[in-house]
């Protein structure tokens, strides 16, 4: 479903080059939760972002459900196949302010559009837990919720992968539940997810746990 | 969901970043729109208050015409009758002919079915040596006026002289101290002065007025005259000519010419009228070309100006938006949603924008341009029409308010679309 070889990524810093991902590889199957985990700073978010196709790395490759290089496509192939194949979760949330849940949920139309969408967000919702909320803008709701909208907003379209960085960074144990939970139902259902947060304990839930440390994995 | 929808909910969570974005292109399209309606308002109203000082000139001078006219009918036109080998140079040099033609003229004159000319006076007038006195005097035989026959009676302009009676002049009565009722001597015939005329500042003064009979004999030409004087005659200057060939036809061997009236001068007046309220006319219209050519210099300097500093507004609050949804833009690519896309989501955004603040522009252009024309809320007859030129201010309006705000919307929009999601992602 995913797989990194060998990948380096450095970024130019206030004090000289930065090495973010330093010879990173590893691989995901479906039906697999691979959580990496590791002190902030460490190059995790730079590993899912790498890994998901939006940040070409320096060196080394990147093979994104089972196509070959995304960053060998042309840029709108590699939108599409974020569109149809991929979603996000992440520990801002990134909801947008003026929509409503409903509405943040079905916002992956904009760049695929699906014939039972709503249909489907309904169900989100109703399985998340959200059906008092759906007129509500992001702001009128608490933590647990917009990162419940958030994920409802990646399952939309049935992606086959979802990178979810620090999903839980955010929300209190309850919520955080929730979250791994659901995550967890995707994953049972054949889905992959590359989980990456600086909390040891969500590893519990993982099929495979990485720690990463200054840009290298460390230990299977 | 899709881009429209977000656009829409988008411009009612900033209302008012987009409120300024219409404001800057209602004000980029009423300048344009407003210099040109104040351009045409301009036009229109010179050409009404041309029009309006046109038939006020037209006016004035049907009522000189019909004054002239009437004037014309109470005066008339002054022609003396004279004979037809009379110099017409000496005659003005001596004021009196000497020449001479019978004096059945007059009758005949009368007689005839000639309507134009109404009172007949013959004479006979010469410059003479007034012996008993030793001075030098004119000497007038009149007979008063011969009636015409084709025409209702009338009162006489002029009385006859009573035979044995004489009239002097101002200054022949005033330097030798002659009142009415005296008796006086002219060429060896004794006269009673029946009246002195007062001063008159012309020949008259010096001209003593005399029976034509007497006169006659006194100057040695019995039965002869050498002026008959037709006063008020029913005509205008331009139609002497038909006069003179009717006189022609009925006293052969004469010529008419026409002595200056008061009517004439009222014609001249009348001309002098006309030229001068041309001449106001024509500096009317001056001074609304030169006012015409510093409204269009203002416009030219100023619309550039103001359509450039909307412009900048506009890319400015584009850009300001565009910072502003850095975080929304990264999801949205991280979604798979194109650049393209993100493009046309703020190039969207600006159609909205263009499109209220055209017509918004257009209405406030318009009224604008009014007032700046002048007279307040007074609207000219042909304001609102033709609907063709409203039609293309309307379609100019929107249409260039639109393209004024996807133009200066297009760099916010370029730099909206190539923002890098992994960076903004990371950064959040």
């Amino acid at each position: 479903m995913l797989a990194l070889e060998n990948v380096t990524k450095s970024f130019n810093g206030p004090k000289g080059k930065v090495t973010a991902l330093d010879g990173v590889s590893l691989t995901l199957r479906a039906g697999e939760m691979l959580v990496i985990s590791g002190p902030s700073g460490c190059g995790k978010s730079t590993l899912l972002l790498t890994a998901a196709g939006m940040l070409r790395p320096d060196s080394g490759n990147v093979r994104l459900l089972e196509q070959y290089d995304p960053y060998r496509l042309p840029a709108d192939e590699r939108c599409r196949l974020r569109a149809g194949s991929v979603g996000f979760v992440f520990q801002q949330f990134h909801l947008i302010p003026y929509l409503t849940v409903l509405e943040n949920i079905l916002t992956p139309l904009l760049s695929r559009p699906g014939e039972d969408a709503q249909r489907r967000a309904r169900a989100l919702v109703d399985r998340l837990g959200l059906q008092e909320r759906t007129d509500h803008v992001p702001a009128q709701l608490s933590t647990g919720e917009r990162q419940r909208t958030a994920l409802a907003r990646a399952l939309l379209h049935r992606p086959k992968i979802i990178f979810a960085d620090e999903p839980t960074g955010n929300l209190d144990e309850e919520n955080a539940g929730i979250v791994i939970e659901h995550l967890c139902n995707f994953v049972s259902a054949g889905g992959g997810v590359l989980l990456v947060t600086h909390h040891a304990k969500a590893a519990e839930h993982a099929n495979r746990a990485l720690k990463m440390k200054k840009g290298r994995i460390q230990k299977n | 969901m899709n881009i429209l929808s977000l656009v829409v909910k988008e411009i009612l969570h900033r209302k008012f970043s987009f409120a300024l974005g219409v404001a800057a292109t209602l004000i980029a399209t009423a300048s344009v729109i407003g210099a040109i309606v104040l351009l045409r308002t301009h036009d229109l109203r010179t050409a009404a208050i041309l029009h309006a000082k046109e038939a006020e000139l037209l006016e004035r001078m049907d009522k000189l015409q019909d004054d002239t006219r009437k004037s014309m009918l109470k005066l008339g036109f002054n022609l003396v009758i004279l004979p037809e080998d009379q110099n017409l140079a000496d005659w003005y040099a001596n004021d009196y002919s000497t020449k001479y033609m019978p004096e059945s003229y007059a009758e005949r004159l009368a007689e005839s079915d000639i309507v134009s000319i109404r009172h007949i006076l013959p004479s006979l007038q010469q410059k003479i040596p007034w012996p008993e006195r030793k001075r030098t005097i004119i000497l007038v035989g009149t007979r008063g006026e011969v009636p015409n026959a084709h025409l209702s009676p009338q009162k006489p302009m002029v009385q006859p002289v009573p035979s044995g009676n004489v009239i002097l002049g101002y200054e022949l009565h005033r330097s030798m101290d002659i009142g009415t009722g005296d008796r006086i001597r002219i060429m060896g015939k004794t006269f009673t002065v029946r009246d002195c005329y007062s001063e008159r500042g012309n020949k008259d003064d010096i001209t003593a007025w005399i029976d034509l009979k007497e006169a006659q004999e006194l100057l040695g030409k019995p039965g002869r005259i050498n002026a008959i004087l037709a006063l008020e005659c029913l005509c205008t200057g331009n139609s002497l000519p038909a006069i003179r060939e009717e006189v022609a036809a009925i006293l052969p061997g004469t010529q008419v010419i026409e002595q200056e009236s008061r009517a004439v001068a009222r014609a001249e007046a009348r001309t002098q009228v006309a030229l001068e309220a041309q001449t106001t006319l024509q500096q009317e219209q001056q001074a609304r070309e030169i006012l015409r050519g510093e409204r269009e210099r203002m416009a030219q300097a100023l619309v550039p100006v103001v359509f450039l500093a909307c412009a900048l507004w506009i890319a400015l609050t584009g850009y300001g938006n565009v910072r502003s949804r850095r975080e929304e833009i990264g999801i949205l690519r991280a979604m798979g949603v194109s650049a393209k896309r993100i493009f046309m989501l703020f190039i969207w955004k600006h159609v909205f924008i263009g499109v209220p603040g055209g017509i918004l522009g257009l209405v406030a252009g318009g009224a604008a341009g009014l007032l700046m024309a002048g007279g307040g809320a007074d609207i000219p007859v042909d304001f609102f029409s033709p609907l063709s030129f409203w039609l293309a201010m309307a379609a100019l309006a929107v249409a260039g308010a639109t393209l004024l705000a996807v133009v200066a919307g297009w760099l916010p929009a370029m730099i909206a679309s190539g923002q890098d999601p992994a960076e903004v992602l990371r950064e959040e």
